[in-house]
């Protein structure tokens, strides 16, 4: 049987039982794996099991180095009584949409723009100096500056979260349209492209890998402007939940809105890694045919 | 000689009457490019190139590497322009890319982001067709090409192969006048790559195109070609042409086994080898200086 069903090429083989080299290979690789598992969690352990030992021992102070029994507990009360600045619930959705707002404003204000100058020399030419001075700004000084213009609201942190957002989007959608492969170019020219088929239909879609990469790093970023601009001053959100429970000399506090606001950028993180897959099934469909 | 590429579009031109309708497809009159180099003086990639190709004929380009056959293809398509001279396809001076030429380069240049169906669409969708007849033209090109069944795979899941497949459908499909291949099968291996020169072959007989084939291998350009055309090593030029007068319809692999195929490759091989050696000796005199 083996023989024959050799000859056509085109009818794939029937599905034969795995060889006894194959099993002894896809052992070893659930066992890799699971043992690079447990190395995850006995790091976690060793860290925090550490930290709550030394808390407990008395050669890290609790009162300023926090203990991971407190943050747990200070999160369980959080979400369950509320913090003492509101319910818990409310500070995390201000801040993802302070986030989500600047991520959105930033990315199309940043494609918009990369694209028009990667496409355009003389634009380019005209304001690349001017860009890359306001990059070299320290945003935090920013942030102050906004919250005073734009007072204690949303939209300070708004602002200085587009602010940090658009400068990455920018330079990597500039960066895409210009190393664009000058053969896919010509290619399309050739097989009648007019300038808008070219920009939409060539440039646009080759860059595309280029702004998706910079979309992970542009949504932390994001995140990090609301956090920053909560911290200077804000009435809302887990950057000011920081802030007071510094103010307040609450360390197991910081450490509680800190590990929210990782719980969050974590899930933020995953979602972007599904819309690049959306955007970009070019690339997937190889490794996710054969999953 | 006049030099006809000063007087561009205006002033009445000599060389376009020469080369009007009922003309050859492809005309080249003394035609030099050159690139300048980053040491600031002049780099001369070919010069006094004077050439024609007839309606219908399949010519090849053989020559030394670096002899300007890219960059002489790259000027009858209209992606680059002639430092001096003129360039005409279809009886018009070349100015900008043509919707009557067709282009293979060396390189793939299929859109990685588009699957098969859509880069074969590619061409009637730019040139203005419906969305349905561009789907049904390029589902008819892709089965000519032997991709039946892989319309919705990606570039990245075909092999090379394939991929020279797909190139080869997405310009055939806009059914040039005049068809530039740069190279196209020289990443083959052997037995696919004689599959797709018997198909280039029976594609082309089936059209009015005229074909210049640029190619490293001269019993590749004898097998397919009625002319071709050696190129000097550089500063390049045209050295001299040689008629193919094998019958068509022909088969690259048993043509091979004619007497005046034989007898034609020794005769051009003399020539190419000669410019080889050339081209050779110049490298390894650049590498010493
Ligand atoms: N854009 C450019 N700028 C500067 N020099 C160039 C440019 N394009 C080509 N050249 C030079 O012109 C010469 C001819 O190049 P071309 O690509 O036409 O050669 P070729 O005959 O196609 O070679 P190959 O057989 O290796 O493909 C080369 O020496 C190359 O360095
Ligand atoms: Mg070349």
């Amino acid at each position: 049987m083996s023989g024959l069903s050799n000859k056509s090429g085109l009818s794939p083989r029937p599905v034969e039982a795995l060889t006894a080299e194959e099993q002894a290979a896809e052992v070893a690789d659930r066992r890799r794996a699971r043992l690079e598992r447990f190395w995850q969690g006995a790091i976690f352990v060793f860290i925090v099991g550490g930290w709550e030992i030394s808390a407990r021992t008395g050669v890290a102070d609790p009162f300023f180095f926090g203990q991971p029994s407190g943050v747990i507990a200070t999160i369980w009360r959080w979400s369950t009584r509320g913090t003492p600045q509101g319910p818990l619930w409310q500070h995390v959705v201000v801040t993802l949409e302070e986030a989500v707002l600047a991520f959105c404003i930033g990315v199309v204000i940043g494609v918009v723009a990369g694209f028009a100058l990667g496409r355009n020399r003389m634009l380019a030419a005209a304001f690349g100096p001017y860009i890359r001075m306001g990059n070299a700004i320290p945003r935090v000084i920013l942030g102050s500056i906004f919250v005073i213009w734009l007072g204690l609201d949303m939209a300070s942190k708004v602002a200085l979260g587009v602010t940090l957002v658009f400068f990455i989007v920018f330079f990597n959608a500039f960066q895409g349209v210009r190393e664009v492969d000058p053969n896919l170019v010509n290619n399309a020219r050739l097989l009648g492209a007019g300038p808008r088929q070219l920009s939409f239909d060539v440039m646009l879609p080759a860059a595309l890998g280029w702004i998706i990469s910079s979309l992970h790093t542009s949504f932390g970023f994001a995140l990090v402007g609301a956090v920053v601009g909560e911290f200077l001053g804000a009435t809302h959100g887990l950057g000011y939940l920081v802030a007071s429970a510094q103010g307040a000399f609450n360390a197991n506090g910081v450490f509680a809105a800190m590990a929210i606001l990782s719980v969050v950028a974590l899930i933020a993180d995953f979602l972007v890694t599904r819309l690049e897959r959306r955007l970009t099934p070019w690339r997937q469909t190889a490794t996710r045919s054969s999953l | 000689m006049p030099n006809p590429g000063r007087g561009r579009a205006e002033i009445p031109n000599p060389a376009v009457a020469a080369v009007g309708q009922g003309g050859p497809t492809i005309a080249l009159r003394d035609v030099m490019k050159r690139f300048r180099t980053s040491r600031g003086d002049f780099y001369v990639a070919v010069h006094s190139l004077t050439f024609d190709v007839a309606g219908g004929e399949f010519c090849a380009i053989v020559g030394p590497t670096g002899s300007g056959k890219s960059t002489t293809l790259n000027l009858i398509a209209g992606l680059d322009t002639p430092s001096r001279g003129q360039a005409f396809v279809l009886g018009q001076p070349v100015t900008g890319p043509n919707a009557g030429v067709g282009y293979m380069f060396q390189t793939d240049a299929v859109f990685p982001w588009k699957n098969v169906l859509a880069n074969v669409a590619t061409g009637p969708l730019y040139r203005g067709a419906g969305r349905e007849e561009a789907v049904r033209r390029a589902r008819e090109w892709i089965g000519r090409v032997g991709l039946a069944g892989f319309g919705d795979r990606y570039p990245s899941q075909l092999s090379g192969g394939m991929r020279k497949r797909v190139a080869l459908a997405q310009t055939l499909i806009n059914e040039p006048a005049v068809l530039l291949m740069d190279e196209p099968f020289a990443s083959l291996d052997v037995q696919t790559r004689t599959m797709m020169e018997n198909e280039l072959l029976e594609l082309w007989s089936g059209t009015s195109a005229s074909v210049v084939f640029v190619t490293h291998d001269l019993e590749e350009a004898i097998a397919l070609a009625d002319r071709v055309l050696v190129f000097t090593a550089a500063p390049a030029t045209l050295k001299r042409s040689y008629e193919i007068d094998l019958p068509r319809p022909r088969n690259v692999t048993e043509v091979r086994f004619d007497p005046r195929f034989t007898q034609l490759y020794e005769h051009i091989w003399q020539d190419l080898r000669d410019e080889a050696v050339i081209a050779y000796e110049r490298s390894l005199q650049q590498v010493r200086s």
